[in-house]
């Protein structure tokens, strides 16, 4: 049954006769976890994308509520899985801030070496995700060979593959494992030696490229104005790179590039995240001969209290800017908690991008917005 | 030696000399029937099995490997899994049709078998117009994909099948001009006597430029007809979930699969007979002593080997290159392949005509 929802559905474009609607998810290949499309097909020409949210809704910032500081940063691992540690990040940077706690020079650059991990995995995984959409199968495998190779390390560091909660106010959980800098630099060298095939076999590839350019263009004004950030934006050379634009940690120390294209195209969100993994090896080449010795962790106390008052800290995720406002009465849990997630942003532009285009690419599109639905939900 | 014609010969002999000419037809036609449908079901089975072993090789896995030695039973395994399964039909569907366009698919790979060389002097029908068959026949496949998606009642199905329909009979233009190049070059569309005349050379190495251009565009056309990536916007799992066989479930979803594999083999089989010599060996001019060595291996083996050499590349198209867009896919045949393919008929004829080829 087609339903008109106000919120979100545009009533200048209701469905005609002829018109074909179909409801692509929550179970589908192409909507990677629970994401519920409404199209309103012509043909194959789209007229309509209405997103339907809520099927994994698990009301993360109600349950934060009634966790104390410590504990509420682990549920944000569950949020976009795929940075969980860039997540719990910037939950941690907050309770910092409210706390007003020094962390120690040697955690400032585990975590970020680990944010930059994290970022590799996450756009190693929305690659393969990214051509599978577009019915290559291969890279997929490609991607996760790699892919694995980082999740050892996270695992023999903080014992977890995907949610790590290796973050605690102050710090970090415990010290690096001590192969820690020999596994990443071997992994350095495996990316090295193998990301060429990442262009042989899917950017220089013609099906792929005529697939991708001039197709879900977004224009600078509307990326700024539907609120996108991360290498959504960054496609449509708005400059959004958190890490850049109000530095954390140690972001303001390190060399590297905010990578900027201008086509604003599905090829230009694509080669913004191929050139945003060469990005953050350049990061972590530069810091991990230079991990400084020292305390992993500030000394808190155990029960944290944060006074009264209003925080918000911002990090920039895989996805793009994620904020994290709490509202603190003085007690040991927080009054009220909101995440401001990437997804939901970049979700909402699917509609204004797809329009007059066809459905196969649609599904490219949604590919490059690297939608996560634990995101968008929460 | 022994060979299929030796076998075929000898069980003719004795089938008359024991019965009446009727009760022979008959019985022969019965042993070819279960022949046909014998080497339908082990084709099947080989060639699941093969895609899977390809797909893992380039994936850098290991691909099935539990069932029987390396995996090798996975495929008889999963048949019978497809076999006990439930053949729902939907409520809203067209019953009658919905569960008659599994049958028709693969009526229509069992009918392509025919005019089929697979052996020296070893075929089961040597009909005079026998590549026209193929290319007739095989047109009726695209009617049971419509039967299939129009009936199920399914958006996806009935997206898949318009896709399927589009694609197959444009690419048909060109696979059937790519065929006509080979044709003009010798003469005759009869199977056979496209194999005898490329006993100097196949038509590969000696229609020079034309039939490279026919082969090249011919693998592409075939491709797209058999629906497989990176033309399989017909099924576009990404985008239509499984296309018109979505609401297909157990033995009827086998059959479309079955069929879809028996195409492949089928198309390959003809690219084989018409550009790579059929079951001819490969000869080199004056080297007695190499062309006598090849002409030891039966000619069944090499023409199976042609036919999974080009499975094999099918197969690497398929898990290397992405899918194309349905208007890129119909640019490239009516705008690129089609043009190509015409005036490659004009140079393929001149050619003929001048007696340019070996």
């Amino acid at each position: 049954m087609y339903r008109q929802t106000d919120i979100i559905s545009d009533s200048r474009i209701s469905p005609q006769e002829g018109d074909l609607v179909i409801n692509v998810g929550p179970q589908h290949p192409a909507t990677h976890g629970v994401l519920h499309l409404v199209i309103t097909l012509n043909g194959e020409t789209i007229k309509k994308v209405e997103p339907h949210l809520g099927y994994i809704h698990r009301s993360i910032e109600k349950m934060c509520e009634s966790l104390t500081y410590r504990q509420f940063i682990y549920v944000t691992s569950r949020m976009d899985y795929l940075s969980a540690h860039i997540n719990n990040h910037a939950c941690a940077l907050c309770v910092e801030k409210g706390l007003q706690v020094e962390v120690p020079a040697r955690a400032q650059v585990i975590r970020v070496l680990m944010d930059e991990l994290t970022r590799i995995a996450s756009h190693e995984l929305w690659w393969g995700a990214m051509a599978m959409d577009l019915g290559a199968f291969t890279p997929f495998f490609h991607a996760f060979r790699e892919r694995e190779t980082i999740n050892d390390i996270m695992e023999e560091t903080c014992g977890a593959r995907l949610t790590m909660n290796y973050m605690v106010p102050g710090g970090v959980m415990q010290d690096l494992h001590p192969d820690f800098q020999k596994r990443v630099k071997e992994f350095i060298q495996l990316y090295k030696r193998k990301i060429h095939e990442y262009d042989e076999l899917v950017t220089d590839n013609i099906i792929f490229q005529n697939r991708m350019k001039s197709v879900g263009y977004l224009s600078p004004e509307d990326a700024i104005s539907y609120g996108c950030t991360g290498p959504t934006a960054r496609g449509s050379s708005v400059s959004s790179d958190i890490r850049k634009l109000y530095p954390y940690e140690i972001y303001d120390k390190l060399e590297f590039d905010e990578v900027l294209e201008t086509g604003g195209d599905s090829f230009a969100r694509y080669m913004i995240r191929i050139r945003e993994m060469h990005e953050s090896i350049r990061i972590i080449e530069q810091l991990i001969d230079n991990i400084p010795e020292g305390d992993f962790q500030a000394k808190t106390k155990a029960v944290l209290k944060l006074p009264k008052g209003e925080f918000y800290t911002r990090v920039e995720t895989a996805r793009g800017e994620l904020g994290v406002y709490i509202v603190s009465e003085g007690g040991t849990t927080p009054y009220r908690i909101k995440f401001r997630s990437p997804g939901f942003s970049n979700l909402s532009v699917l509609d204004h991008i797809a329009r007059g285009s066809k459905i196969g690419d649609l599904v490219a599109m949604m590919g490059t917005l690297d939608l996560v639905i634990p995101d968008i939900d929460r | 030696m022994w060979s299929f014609s030796n076998i075929a010969d000898q069980i003719h002999e004795w089938l008359s000399s024991t019965f009446n000419p009727t009760w022979t037809l008959i019985i022969e036609m019965v042993i070819a029937g279960v022949c046909v449908i014998g080497l339908f079901a082990a084709l099947g089975l080989v060639l699941v099995i093969m895609e899977r072993k390809v797909s893992a090789w380039i994936q850098i896995r290991l691909g099935p490997n539990r069932v029987g030695p390396k995996g090798m039973f996975q495929s008889l395994a999963d048949t019978l899994k497809l076999l006990v399964k439930e053949g729902m039909t939907p409520n809203g569907a067209d019953k009658f049709l919905f569960n008659l366009a599994p049958f028709i698919a693969m009526i229509v790979a069992m009918l392509l078998f025919a005019p089929i060389a697979f052996a020296r002097d070893f075929q089961l029908w040597d009909l005079n117009i026998g590549v026209l068959y193929v290319s007739a026949v095989s047109s009726i496949m695209v009617i049971s994909i419509l039967m299939a998606g129009w009936s199920s009642n399914n958006k996806y199905s009935l997206m898949g099948a318009m896709r399927s329909g589009a694609q197959i009979v444009s690419y048909e233009l060109s696979a059937g001009l790519s065929i006509l190049a080979i044709v003009v070059f010798t003469g005759s569309l009869s199977v056979p006597d496209i194999v005898r005349s490329q006993a100097d050379g196949w038509w590969i190495f000696k229609g020079h430029i034309p039939a490279i251009i026919a082969f090249i565009i011919f693998l592409i056309a075939v491709t797209a007809e058999t629906n497989r990536a990176p033309f399989d916007l017909a099924e576009a799992e990404s985008e239509l979930t499984a296309g018109f066989h979505t609401e297909y479930s157990g033995m009827k979803f086998a059959l479309f699969f079955l069929a879809e594999y028996m195409n492949v083999f089928i198309v390959c089989a003809i690219g084989a007979t018409l550009f790579l010599g059929g079951w001819m060996p490969f000869h080199i001019g004056n080297w007695e002593g190499f062309n006598h060595a090849m002409d030891w291996i039966p000619s069944s083996v090499w023409f199976f080997g042609k036919t999974f050499f080009l499975i094999f590349v099918i197969m690497w198209f398929r898990w290397t290159f992405p899918r194309l867009r349905i208007d890129q896919l119909l640019n490239l045949e009516w705008k690129y392949l089609l043009p190509i393919s015409m005036f490659n008929i004009l140079l393929a004829t001149l050619m003929a005509i001048m007696g340019w080829h070996f």
